[in-house]
């Protein structure tokens, strides 16, 4: 049994000071690997770790555990995304030691989309944690090394426990509030919604700033680059809690179709580069979806690479 | 109160089918109220079925009655003394009703006649909406006296999750977001620094997840 202290390299960039940086990576509808190896190997020199999806959109894919393994055979960090929409909590606890024995470093707790979105719209949904309380299960796990029913847990994981946030959603008052919480339920690392009207998101921060959560916590601003004017106006109109400005639809409009999505990418790394200058974001997290062959594009245009030796 | 709505009428048809002798069983309780089950929908749902079956050249003797509440012994006896005219009853009960009456007969086929939904309120004319999933374990004096048990589709005790939007969930715009509702409520009660308190992890042994639910009372028992 190893008693050595499992740091992963998404934490210690974070921790020495530097920008991180984290992408993710979509489990394939199938059993084959090589789809996910593929993306892994993609962009793994340029992101300190990958995220991997956990069923999103609820629509059945390879687990994210098993998808997680195949990058960690390969050498590449994973984020364990979690979601408690699916198992309650002897399987997340479950998971979570699964996870831990082949040392994966990091875990993403979220509540995960409703299943109404996915291809098993009749299924029951679990929901017997919240994300919050999920956080506080690893976090108990790790730092008590204890189950929650009390039991002592034989080499506890070591897990890294970050959250999400969405600066957008719903009421806005309680956004950073609710950031506040996360982080007192033992959040060390936020990925937020992804970002398209920076305004709001820096008014997000400076919040956050004031109450000075920025300190207690690495804030990794969400980033998708748009492929074309469609998936704009489709963010901005059918996926809840995304705000789209207008601004951000007529330039993509204004550009012929052949150019857009270059047209996504250069707006994707300019707000990256505006961000980078905002006291309290810590990162980026650079969500390519179906489009992982750009973020080395994005990421080196974006003053992130090379990544920092840590 | 419980909320229930009417069961189609095919379904209902291929469950009487090969009975020649029904009983329609309302019942003057919640259903009567959510307009399900009560006298007037057993007179419409007997009426349906005689038309359908005369015309199949298939006539049927259905027998109409509505008695003040499945739900208990006392009430469901004034039945015994015909039960054996029917072949089977269709009850416009909720499925406690129906069980109820399901235990009493035991010969007898129950065949439910609505579709019990939820524990709601009548929000509106025409309009019935859930209220209470009957956890066990009442959260209310925390959240505002909104229920995210029963009103949030995840069920989130620390919400609202990222998919809230214009106080809608993410299932839609027909769906108001509970943790938005609780928000308004702490806010009108001045009460917001409740929200920062962190709802712990619920014990759902009192839902059902921890099996078949009873309260025993021995104060009251005789």
């Amino acid at each position: 049994m190893s008693e050595l202290k499992i740091v992963g390299r998404l934490e210690s960039v974070l921790k020495a000071g530097h920008l991180g940086v984290t992408s993710e990576c979509g489990p394939p509808r199938g059993s084959d690997p090589e789809e996910v190896k593929k993306k892994g190997m993609l962009i793994k020199d340029h992101v300190d770790a990958i995220n991997v999806t956990d069923n999103q959109t609820a629509m059945t894919r390879m687990s994210s555990l098993a998808a997680c393994v195949h990058l960690k055979l390969l050498g590449i960090e994973p984020v364990l995304q979690m979601v408690t929409r699916d198992r309650n909590r002897v399987a997340l606890q479950s998971d979570i030691l699964g996870a831990a024995s082949f040392d994966i470093p990091n875990m993403l707790c979220l509540s995960g989309d409703h299943q109404s979105f996915g291809d098993c719209a009749q299924g029951q949904n679990v929901h017997d944690l919240d994300s919050m309380q999920l956080i506080q299960t690893v976090r108990h796990m790790r730092d008590e090394g204890k189950f929650l029913g009390g039991d002592n847990i034989k080499r506890p994981p070591q897990i890294f426990v970050g959250a999400a946030a969405n600066p957008f959603a719903d009421p806005f008052e309680i956004r950073v509030p609710r950031l506040a919480k996360k982080i007192a339920c033992g959040a060390e690392f936020i990925q937020t919604q992804c970002i398209y009207n920076l305004d709001k998101f820096k008014e997000w921060v400076r919040r956050a700033r004031d109450r000075g959560l920025c300190e207690k916590t690495f804030i990794m601003a969400g980033m998708t680059p748009m492929k074309s004017v469609g998936m704009a106006k489709y963010m901005k109109n059918k996926v809840p809690g995304m705000d789209v400005p207008d601004e951000i639809i007529n330039r993509l409009a204004g550009v012929e179709k052949g150019k857009q999505a270059q047209e996504g990418i250069d707006i994707c790394v300019e707000h990256i580069q505006a961000l980078k200058e905002v006291e309290g974001v810590s990162g980026f997290h650079i969500m390519a979806i179906e489009w992982e062959e750009k973020v080395p594009e994005i990421v080196e245009r974006s003053g992130l690479y090379p990544r920092p030796e840590v | 109160m419980i909320i229930a709505e009417k069961k189609p009428i095919e379904e209902i048809i291929e469950e009487v089918r090969n009975y020649d002798r029904l009983l329609i069983l309302g019942c003057n309780e919640c259903v009567t109220v959510c307009e399900a089950g009560g006298k007037k929908e057993v007179e419409v749902l007997a009426s349906a079925l005689r038309m359908y079956f005369i015309t199949q050249g298939n006539e049927k003797i259905i027998k109409e009655k509505t008695i003040e509440r499945q739900c208990d012994h006392e009430y469901l006896e004034e039945i015994r003394k015909n039960i054996d005219e029917y072949d089977a009853i269709v009850s416009l009960a909720c499925g406690v009703g129906v069980q109820f009456a399901a235990e009493k007969y035991l010969t007898t086929p129950l065949i439910p006649g609505v579709n019990t939904v939820c524990l709601g309120a009548n929000e509106d004319r025409g309009l019935w909406t859930e209220r209470c999933q009957a956890c066990g374990s009442c959260v209310l004096a925390r959240t505002g006296g909104i229920c995210p048990v029963s009103r949030c589709a995840k069920r989130v005790l620390n919400g609202p999750c990222g998919g809230s939007t214009n106080g809608k969930c993410e299932l839609g715009p027909d769906t108001d977001c509970a943790w938005q509702l609780i928000i308004d409520r702490l806010k009108a009660l001045g009460k917001m620094d409740d929200y920062e308190k962190i709802a712990p992890i619920k014990d759902w042994s009192t839902d059902r997840a921890g099996g078949p639910r009873t309260v025993t009372r021995e104060d009251v028992k005789i």
